[in-house]
């Protein structure tokens, strides 16, 4: 816990005259005080754009191509599965609140019931099973399919995490402890990338700020390679020589339950490109 | 063990992600290398992700994440703590985002000499 405040206070994070173990709203706070402090002319809705927001040129390349989104295929074969009926006759949409729309911005939440952590991708595979049809499995590659078409659904949202409750709160600290540890031969952690050197270039790579970074998964990466926020997450701990925690499992998911909270209030977007 | 390490180093710090920017594997083993092959290469020293060299004329497009490595000899004048902050750099700066090269066996000690020395007439 020490070295997590040393790292909180080294990135520049100091929390009032609170300990590390402020609640979730106070990080948040925390979080969009530092940035819009470092970076006063950078908006706050503008980092959903990820790095694109330190890079107005970049911006302007991103905005051209996103006017004929290489992608638009595979969000198409994503709405086929979606629309197409279990053996059944039920639909996705019976799964979830309001048809599924405008909801992506709930999840992950927290259920008390089995103590863990659902990802909109858990969910999604729930209903397949609870309808009778086989899961797909949270690394596969239809599951993020189907997920870059129901967040069209939601595009446009503000991200409204919960958490509520201990058990809940415990999920959250757990994942914000991942984010700050520093792990793996180059003894990165998530924060010193995303937070202490955010806005700073490693080689030729702009890195964005933990602030927005879950607003718009999947990506789409050179043009129709599809990447889920885990999938991300994995790349992230690779490149730092750690090993990555399993997509899906309780690690994963209690990290993407605290980013996605930090980012609270900010739009979603659906299905982006990035380079 | 050298071919195991140069794998795991694939990739390292994302750069080899994008392949517009990654480039064909050094044919010349690592013991082979230069200082500054070494300080060059993305699976090995990588210095250019963080620091500008401004008197090398090839060191383009680097990070900005360290202050730029120049005039080295009047910064550090003993060439011995010049290479103690690339061995390990958490010395100087417990929350250093550069990696500890030779606490965390990134580099031999002998690529760290050759390293240094190279960075020591910067
Ligand atoms: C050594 C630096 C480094 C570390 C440590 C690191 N990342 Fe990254 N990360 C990057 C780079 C470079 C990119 C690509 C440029 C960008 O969007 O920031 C990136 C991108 C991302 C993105 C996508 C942003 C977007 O909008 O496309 C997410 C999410 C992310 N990282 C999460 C994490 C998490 C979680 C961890 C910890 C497990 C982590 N990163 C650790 C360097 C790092
Ligand atoms: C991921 C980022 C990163 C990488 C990679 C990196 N450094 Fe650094 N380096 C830094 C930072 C940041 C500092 C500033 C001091 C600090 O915060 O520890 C620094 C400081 C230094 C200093 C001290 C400079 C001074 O004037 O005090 C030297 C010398 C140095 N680095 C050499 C190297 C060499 C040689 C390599 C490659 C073998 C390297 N660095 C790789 C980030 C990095």
């Amino acid at each position: 816990m020490k070295k997590l405040l040393s790292l909180l206070i080294g990135a520049g994070l100091v929390f009032g005259a609170v300990t590390a173990n402020a609640g979730p709203e106070q990080d948040r706070e925390a979080l969009i005080k530092y940035f819009t402090t470092k970076y006063p002319n950078v908006k706050l809705d503008n980092y959903v754009n990820g790095a694109l927001a330190f890079d107005p040129d970049a911006m302007e390349q991103y905005k051209e191509i996103m006017s004929f989104p290489p992608f638009v295929g595979i969000i198409e074969q994503g709405k086929k599965m979606w629309d197409t009926p279990f053996a059944n006759g039920k639909t996705y949409a019976s799964c979830f609140p309001n048809g599924g729309k405008d909801i992506a911005g709930n999840y992950p939440y927290f259920d008390d019931k089995t103590g863990k952590v659902v990802t909109l991708n858990d969910a999604i595979d729930a209903c397949r099973v609870a309808n009778g049809e086989k899961p797909y499995g949270l690394a596969s590659k239809e599951i993020g399919v189907l997920d870059s078409y129901m967040r069209t659904l939601s595009d446009g949202m503000k991200m409204d995490i919960k958490v509520q409750g201990p058990g809940a709160l415990a999920a959250y600290e757990r994942g914000k402890k991942t984010y700050f540890s520093r792990v793996g031969q180059f003894n990165f952690a998530c924060a010193t990338c995303h937070i202490q050197q955010a806005g700073a270039r490693l080689r030729s790579d702009l890195l964005s700020p933990i602030i927005g970074q879950a607003t718009h998964w999947p990506v789409f990466r050179g043009g129709e390679n599809l990447v889920t926020l885990q999938e991300r997450y994995k790349g992230c701990f690779k490149m730092i020589r750690a090993m990555p925690p399993k997509i899906g499992g309780t690690e994963m998911n209690d990290l993407e339950y605290f980013q996605s909270y930090v980012s609270n209030g900010l739009p979603m977007q659906a299905s982006v490109f990035r380079k | 063990m050298r071919n195991i390490r140069m794998g795991l180093l694939l990739g390292v710090l994302g750069l080899a992600v994008h392949a517009g920017l990654a480039q064909a594997a050094e044919p010349v083993k690592p013991s082979e290398m230069t200082g500054k092959e070494l300080a060059f290469d993305r699976s090995l020293g990588n210095c250019l992700a963080c620091h500008a060299m401004p008197t090398v004329h090839d060191a383009t497009s680097p990070g900005t994440i360290g202050p730029p490595l120049i005039a080295m000899k009047a910064r550090f004048p003993d060439k011995a703590a010049l290479r103690a902050q690339i061995w390990d750099a958490a010395v100087k700066n417990p929350n250093t985002p550069m990696p500890l090269y030779g606490k965390n066996k990134i580099l031999t000690e002998q690529e760290i000499d050759k390293v240094t020395n190279f960075i020591y007439g910067l």
